[in-house]
């Protein structure tokens, strides 16, 4: 039986991982190599890296640090962050990333998926979406979050997986930081309107919403959180084996 | 020294890595004469069986393929490039493969469950029908490995080696003498899937 996936996130920025990190153990915390053979060694299923550079320079940082992260880790990587063209797949697809997510730039230009996926096949195409209740209608956001497209987020996730995206991440704005537990109500909606594999993003505060998610939601294929595997308010290996006793597939 | 066939089909940066992490000495070539002195060859491959078979067709590798498997030198296919070692695939028409392996490659749709994702993707315990094959020289039953695909090794008894259960139990992977396919990727399969590779280099032609 295929398992859940539980997939931690690092940003980051300049070749650095940024935004709390905080190990015990690791000496150079900001490390993306050492917190990826953290995290793999402790059972993460799969890693996504997000580039949240702004310059060319650090750009070519990241890909510098991509391969020697995936040197080194065999789990599947995925990248996100400043993919805007075809270009931008084949930069960090020839670096050793698995996956290639794409968000503002597919709100962009839609096309770059169906271009993607010709190319790379469907598998190696996220689209990430960050979607927030906007007069009680779920919308897309673009930019970080930033911005309403004035998009209906169903509607543009079903789009997304017709023109050949593989994998949906639904990130959700309202409940991100909140920690009190994944969107289940967004998520519902998603996994009943898509049949590729959906990975929760947004909320995740302790182990049991993780338990909550996939139980409620048997459709959800992954869990992705970032801040509380960094500070190590959840533990992957612990996380796993509280799944497991409520029988919940995961791989140990 | 292990020939890692590049025909133009898929990344291999990752598999290239993994066999450096196992101090394993492995070239990225479709040079036919570095093919044919390896000692070893892993046929990989992600995309589309008919485009890959005619690439393989194209530049004569399929031919240097077939005589190295006929010499008994190791061959592993992994993923698409273990379907690439049967006999015939029905993805998009009807393609011919290297007949290495019996059997045909159909899409999982036609033995899953409707309502089951396609594809088959993430990681999934390995079931060993035949633990005994020396590609499983380290792993256990029910270790977990990752799969990514939409077909699968169809009428292969005589072959199969181990299977995933995924609404039925799909073909995950096969071996008849000195040729062995993965349905799964060992080079993504953490240290599961590094025993498996360090396993098959580890083989005698």
């Amino acid at each position: 039986m295929i398992t859940k996936r539980i997939i931690p996130c690092l940003d980051v920025k300049d070749g650095r991982v940024v935004k709390g990190v905080n190990f015990l153990g690791l000496n150079d915390v900001s490390s993306p190599v050492r917190l990826a053979e953290y995290y793999s060694e402790s059972g993460a299923d799969e890693l996504v890296f997000y580039d949240i550079t702004a310059s060319a320079e650090g750009r070519a940082l990241f890909t510098d640090i991509l391969s020697e992260v995936a040197k080194k880790i065999f789990i599947p990587l995925t990248v996100g962050g400043g993919i805007n063209s075809v270009d931008d797949f084949d930069r960090v697809l020839k670096c050793g990333a698995d996956k290639v997510s794409v968000n503002s730039g597919a709100i962009k230009n839609p096309n770059i998926i169906y271009e993607a996926a010709k190319l790379y096949g469907n598998q190696c195409v996220v689209i990430s979406a960050d979607v927030k209740r906007v007069d009680g209608v779920f919308r897309v956001f673009s930019t970080g979050g930033r911005t309403n497209t004035g998009m209906e987020a169903i509607e543009w996730i079903k789009h997304c997986v017709d023109m050949g995206a593989g994998e949906v991440v639904v990130n959700s704005i309202d409940t991100d930081g909140v920690k009190q537990g994944f969107d289940l109500e967004m998520l519902d909606a998603v996994t009943n309107a898509v049949n590729v594999p959906v990975i929760a993003s947004g909320g995740a505060g302790c182990i049991e919403d993780f338990k909550k998610l996939f139980t409620a939601l048997p459709k959800v294929d992954a869990g992705l959180a970032a801040s509380i595997f960094h500070f190590g308010e959840v533990k992957i290996p612990e996380l796993k084996s509280e799944l497991k006793k409520a029988d919940i597939p995961v791989r140990i | 020294m292990v020939a890692i066939i590049d025909y133009g089909v898929g990344n291999l940066f990752s598999l290239k890595s993994s066999l450096d992490a196992i101090g394993v000495k492995a070239a990225v070539t479709g040079n036919p004469e570095e093919i044919e002195n390896a000692e070893k060859i892993i046929l990989p491959g992600v995309g589309a069986f008919g485009d890959a078979a005619e690439k393989l067709r194209q530049t004569g590798l399929d031919r240097i393929i077939k005589e190295e498997a006929r010499s008994q030198k190791p061959i592993l296919g992994i993923c698409l490039g273990m379907q690439l070692l049967f006999e015939k695939s029905y993805e998009y028409g009807e393609h011919e493969g290297l007949g290495l392996i019996k059997g045909e490659i159909r899409p999982i749709a036609d033995v899953i469950p409707k309502g089951l994702k396609i594809p088959h993707i993430g990681w999934n315990a390995l079931n060993l029908i035949r633990p005994e094959n020396k590609l499983f020289k380290y792993i256990n039953k029910g270790d977990f490995v990752y799969f990514v695909h939409s077909y699968y090794g169809a009428d292969c008894s005589e072959s199969i080696i181990a299977t995933a259960e995924y609404g039925s139990e799909l073909t995950a992977a096969v071996a008849d003498g000195n040729v062995f396919g993965c349905q799964f990727h060992p080079e993504k399969s953490g240290r599961v899937g590094l025993n498996i590779l360090r396993a098959f280099c580890e083989t005698e032609g």
